[in-house]
């Protein structure tokens, strides 16, 4: 499956065999594989169209390394420009704050939050030594406080208790004045899912992140999530915010278009990913993995050798 | 709302106005149904059909070029356009499948609602004894809707869990069993045997069971429900489609694609998170939600 593009590529750049530099002629037919992969990618489609264009104009002219053939370096470009893109390797949570630092999740219905809120509380308390609370200010889902109650209980983090009676942003006020009490390191406040569209539900996560002033805002998002990616992120980007982005649910094999999509629309590091259900399962983002992974080549430098 | 806006004003520039029939028209038109993750593959087809009728004379002006995309459309969706009849078999069998996070409980608490409604009895099998309070969430929708759920305790068997409730709707002469079942990635393969496992205990005690593998998927999904269909169908024999969460900005336009592989029923849309948020699939209707009439 993650060989579609190299296989497709590998017939049009044979033929850029033996040319020594890159031209628009003979990057034209291969731009477009590029272009149809990363639709098929789930990339949107005016992230792919920008994408594109840069490429172009950065691949033409291009001296071709004496290293290299022009489809080796034309891949190379690619693959070079998709990763920067993505932003830089690796960014870490800031919780360089008064404790206790808060960090806000917030995200479509389904998305993941509340599986990541115990994600990162066993992450910040295993790998950091913290001394973690979560919170649920979903007032709305059947068993959502319970579910994380159950997993707050899982992976060792304290549980502020929360009632469906209650108003989210008194919830999350308590929540804070609570773990400043008990001097916890950390915070984490899971909020309800909710439409990018749904005026009132906007409101009140912006009511919620003004009440609390978390250190991170982080939007949590599927990384099966198609072409309305760019609609989602924008929305909520211009609504909180956002100091991050957590990419979940890539232990499927979705290729993950979105994070580039979600990556151009908000400019927001993507710092985590979710692989797996377990609160062990989420691994610090890597921008070449996954750019590899759009891209559809198991292993792109493996692949300019073959070209 | 930005989307459908911008989808609409894309629509009523292309077709609204005297337009050539040129190539800016079929790459607007390309535009519009990759946008709605109709899919590359798909909407080449639906474009090449258009660029063959206007080659054949067949489309003069741009209103004829968005009837007969309107018609393309149809004619892959109305075949699949088949409600869910409950046959008299009793009880009859529904088993709900998917991957996580797209709506399954949630859409069976909608079912059960609709079934309900229609005056008959239903019980629901608490199968997904893996995640979190899931048991609890299905609980407390069956609260709510004052029906019975059979359910064990978190990581019990769910095979066990099914093979008691199927004991147990046969008991209580339920017309309906609805069977929620853990959301899970489809490229699992363990996870994806315990389905088969889930099947074959229902099965064993109704040999025409289950009469409807439903599956769900969300509207926001991309290419990648393309996927989970092969592999859930392959898994469980999946009967029928449910799209969830057409109530936000998402098209769902891999429907289409889905449609034109497999020809499967789509049997119902979910417009929201409450109990009544539940449509029975209709073509014309959705057809007009992705390509509103300009
Ligand atoms: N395979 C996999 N499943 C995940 C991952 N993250 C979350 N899930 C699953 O996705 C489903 C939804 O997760 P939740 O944490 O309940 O999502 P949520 O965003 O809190 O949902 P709402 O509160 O209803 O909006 C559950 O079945 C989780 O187990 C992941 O990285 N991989
Ligand atoms: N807006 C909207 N939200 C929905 C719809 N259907 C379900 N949801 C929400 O999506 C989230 C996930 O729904 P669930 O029913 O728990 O999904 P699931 O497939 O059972 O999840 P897992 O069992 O964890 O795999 C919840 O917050 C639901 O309220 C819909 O049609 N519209
Ligand atoms: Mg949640
Ligand atoms: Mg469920």
């Amino acid at each position: 499956m993650f060989d579609n593009l190299s296989q497709r590529l590998q017939v049009t750049l044979k033929r850029l065999r033996g040319q020594g530099r890159l031209t628009e002629e003979n990057t034209r037919e291969a731009l477009r594989e590029v272009r149809m992969a990363l639709l098929e990618a789930d990339v949107a489609l005016p992230v792919v169209k920008d994408f594109i264009e840069h490429v172009r104009v950065k691949a033409a002219g291009q001296e071709v390394l004496a290293s290299l053939t022009p489809g080796q370096a034309l891949i190379k470009v690619v693959h070079d420009e998709l990763v920067a893109l993505m932003g830089a390797a690796n960014e870490k949570l800031n919780l360089a704050t008064r404790p206790p630092a808060v960090i806000l999740v917030a995200g479509l219905q389904g998305s993941g939050k509340t599986t990541t809120v115990a994600k990162l509380a066993r992450f910040l308390r295993e790998r950091d030594n913290k001394s973690v609370m979560v919170v649920s200010a979903d007032v709305y889902r059947p068993a959502a406080i319970e579910q994380l109650h159950k997993l707050a209980a899982a992976v060792g983090a304290e549980f502020f208790p929360s009632h469906p009676d209650q108003k989210p942003v008194d919830i999350a006020r308590h929540a804070v004045e609570e773990a400043r009490k008990r001097m916890m390191d950390v915070l984490i406040v899971d909020s309800a899912g909710r439409l990018h569209v749904d005026e009132p539900m906007m409101q009140e996560i912006r009511a919620v992140h003004a009440a609390i002033e978390p250190v991170e805002t982080l939007f949590v998002v599927d990384s099966m999530t198609g072409q309305d990616a760019v609609n989602t992120a924008r929305a909520f980007n211009e609504a909180l915010p956002l100091t991050g982005v957590i990419l979940t649910k890539t232990d499927g094999d979705a290729r993950g278009g979105a994070a580039l999509s979600i990556r151009q629309v908000t400019g927001k590091p993507i710092k985590f990913m979710g692989v797996g259900e377990k609160p062990a399962a989420l691994e610090p983002f890597y921008p070449d993995r996954v750019a590899a992974r759009i891209l559809g080549m198991g292993d792109v430098l493996g692949l300019v050798e073959q070209a | 709302a930005a989307t459908q806006r911008s989808f609409t004003r894309g629509l009523s520039d292309l077709l609204l106005g005297n337009r050539a029939l040129d190539d800016t028209l079929f790459e607007e038109l390309e535009t519009l149904l990759l946008s709605a993750d109709v899919g590359v593959e798909t909407t080449r087809h639906l474009v090449s059909s258009i660029t063959d009728q206007v080659s054949r004379k067949q489309l003069k002006d741009a209103p004829a070029v968005y009837g007969a995309l309107r018609q393309g459309m149809l004619a892959i969706l109305e075949p699949c356009d088949r409600r869910l009849t409950i046959a008299p078999e009793r009880p009859f069998v529904i088993m709900v499948v998917g991957v996580n996070g797209v709506g399954k409980t949630t859409t069976i608490a909608k079912l059960a609602n609709h079934l309900k409604n229609k005056g008959l009895t239903v019980t629901l099998a608490a199968a997904d004894t893996f995640r979190a309070a899931a048991i609890e969430q299905l609980k407390t929708w069956a609260g709510r809707l004052d029906i019975p759920v059979i359910a064990q305790h978190t990581g019990a068997d769910a095979a066990a869990v099914v093979h008691d409730a199927m004991n147990a709707a046969v008991a209580r002469k339920a017309d309906v069993l609805i069977v929620d079942t853990a959301g899970r990635q489809h490229t699992q393969e363990g996870l994806m045997d315990e389905l088969r496992k889930i099947r074959r205990v229902i099965n064993k005690t109704r040999p025409d069971a289950p009469h409807e593998v439903l599956l769900v998927l969300d509207a926001g999904t991309g290419q990648n429900a393309l996927s989970q269909l092969k592999h859930f169908r392959e898994a469980v024999g999946v009967t029928g489609l449910a799209l969830t969460k057409l109530d936000g900005t998402a098209k769902g336009g891999i429907l289409l694609a889905m449609a034109r592989q497999t020809g499967l029923p789509i049997r119902f849309i979910g417009v929201g998170e409450g109990m009544d948020d539940l449509r029975e699939f209709n073509a014309a209707e959705y057809v007009d939600a992705l390509l509103p009439a300009p």
